[in-house]
C-alpha cells in the first residue's frame, strides 16, 4: 500500500532477482539510483538556467534519468520524464520547468515512501510485508 | 556506501577488472586501474571450471543498470565483467581472451554501443564475439542499423529475464 501507484511491475522484477547470494539486491539497486539521481536533477536545473537553452542535451539528461528511473519501476519519475521530454521537443521552456519540479517533487516522494518500504521490510520481513498490494 | 561497493555489494559480490574474468578457486578481487569503473570478479570455481565458464562483458554507462544487467546475466550463469564506457570496454577486451559476448548499453557519452559495435566487428581479434545492444528507446532504424552492422540481438530496456534466455538460446545455438 505505501508504494501504490509509485512503482511498476519493473520493481517485481528487481524483487524477483534478489536471492541468499544478494540478499539485499533490491535496496541496494535502489539505493544507487538515489547516489545518482540527485546529480541528473541538478544538470537539468542548471541546463534550464542556461541561456540559450539547448534542448537536445535537456533532452539527453531526462533520458538518462527516465532510463534509471525505468530500471528500478520508478513509474511516476518515468512518466514525468517523458513529459518533460516532451516540452523538450516543443522547445516549451516553461513547460520544461514545470515538469522539472513535478520530476522533483515525485523523486523526493519515491525516496521517502522507498526508505519506509525498506524500513517496514527489516521489521517484519518480506513474507509479512503486502509486497503486491502496492501494484 | 559509497558507490562503487554498492555496485559491487548490487551486482552481486565483485565484478571483474582488467584481466577481468577471473580463475581460481576463492573469492577474491581485482580492480580495475580505474577508479570509475571498479569492476571485480567473484571467483567460487576451480580453475578448470572457470575455464569453461562464458565471460560476458556488460557496458552502461549508468550504475543501476549495470547491477541489473549484471544480476541478469549472473542468474544465467555468466561470469560478467560489468564497466562504464566502450573505451573501458575495448581495455578489457585488449587484455582478456575469454569473452564470449558483449553486451552493450545503445546511448553512451563519448563511446556509443553503436560505435563499440563497430571497432568490434572491424577488429580481427574481436569480430567473433557477439555483441547485444541494449536501448530503452525502440528506434526502428536504429535497431535495423545496429543489425546491419552485426549486433548479434537489440533489447529494450529494462532489460528482462526472458531477454537474457534468448541471448542465451541463440549463443547455444552458434
Amino acid at each position: 500500500l505505501v508504494l501504490q501507484g509509485y512503482l511498476d511491475e519493473q520493481f517485481n522484477q528487481l524483487e524477483e532477482l534478489q536471492d541468499d547470494s544478494s540478499p539485499n539486491f533490491v535496496e541496494e539497486v535502489v539505493a544507487l539510483f538515489f547516489k545518482d539521481s540527485p546529480r541528473l536533477l541538478t544538470n537539468i536545473e542548471l541546463a534550464l538556467e542556461k541561456y540559450p537553452q539547448d534542448f537536445y542535451r535537456l533532452d539527453s539528461l531526462a533520458h538518462q534519468f527516465k532510463g534509471s528511473g525505468s530500471s528500478i519501476g520508478a513509474l511516476r519519475i518515468k512518466n514525468e520524464c517523458s513529459i518533460f521530454k516532451t516540452h523538450c521537443n516543443g522547445r516549451n521552456l516553461e513547460g520544461c520547468r514545470r515538469s522539472l519540479q513535478k520530476m522533483k517533487r515525485e523523486h523526493a516522494n519515491l525516496k521517502q515512501k522507498l526508505e519506509t518500504y525498506f524500513q517496514l521490510l527489516r521489521q517484519v520481513g518480506p513474507q509479512e510485508c503486502a509486497v503486491n498490494s502496492w501494484k | 556506501m559509497e558507490a562503487s561497493k554498492q555496485e559491487e555489494a548490487a551486482a552481486g559480490g565483485k565484478q571483474g577488472g582488467g584481466g577481468a574474468c577471473c580463475r581460481g578457486r576463492d573469492a577474491r578481487a581485482v580492480e580495475s586501474s580505474r577508479k570509475e569503473s571498479k569492476v571485480v570478479v567473484p571467483v567460487v570455481h576451480d580453475d578448470a571450471e572457470a575455464e569453461t565458464e562464458p565471460c560476458v562483458i556488460a557496458v552502461d554507462d549508468s550504475s543501476v543498470d549495470r547491477a541489473l544487467v549484471t544480476a541478469l546475466l549472473r542468474r544465467s550463469k555468466y561470469r560478467v565483467t560489468a564497466v562504464d564506457s566502450g573505451k573501458r570496454a575495448l581495455e578489457i577486451l585488449g587484455s582478456e581472451p575469454n569473452v564470449s559476448m558483449i553486451i552493450t548499453d545503445y546511448w553512451m557519452p563519448e563511446m556509443t554501443g553503436y560505435d563499440l559495435l563497430k571497432k568490434v566487428k572491424e577488429s580481427s581479434e574481436l569480430k567473433q564475439i557477439p555483441v547485444v545492444i541494449m536501448s530503452s528507446e525502440n528506434v526502428p532504424t536504429r535497431i535495423t542499423r545496429c543489425l546491419e552492422e552485426g549486433a548479434e540481438d537489440f533489447l529494450l530496456k529494462p532489460v528482462r529475464p526472458a531477454d537474457i534466455s534468448r541471448i542465451t538460446t541463440r549463443m547455444l545455438l552458434h
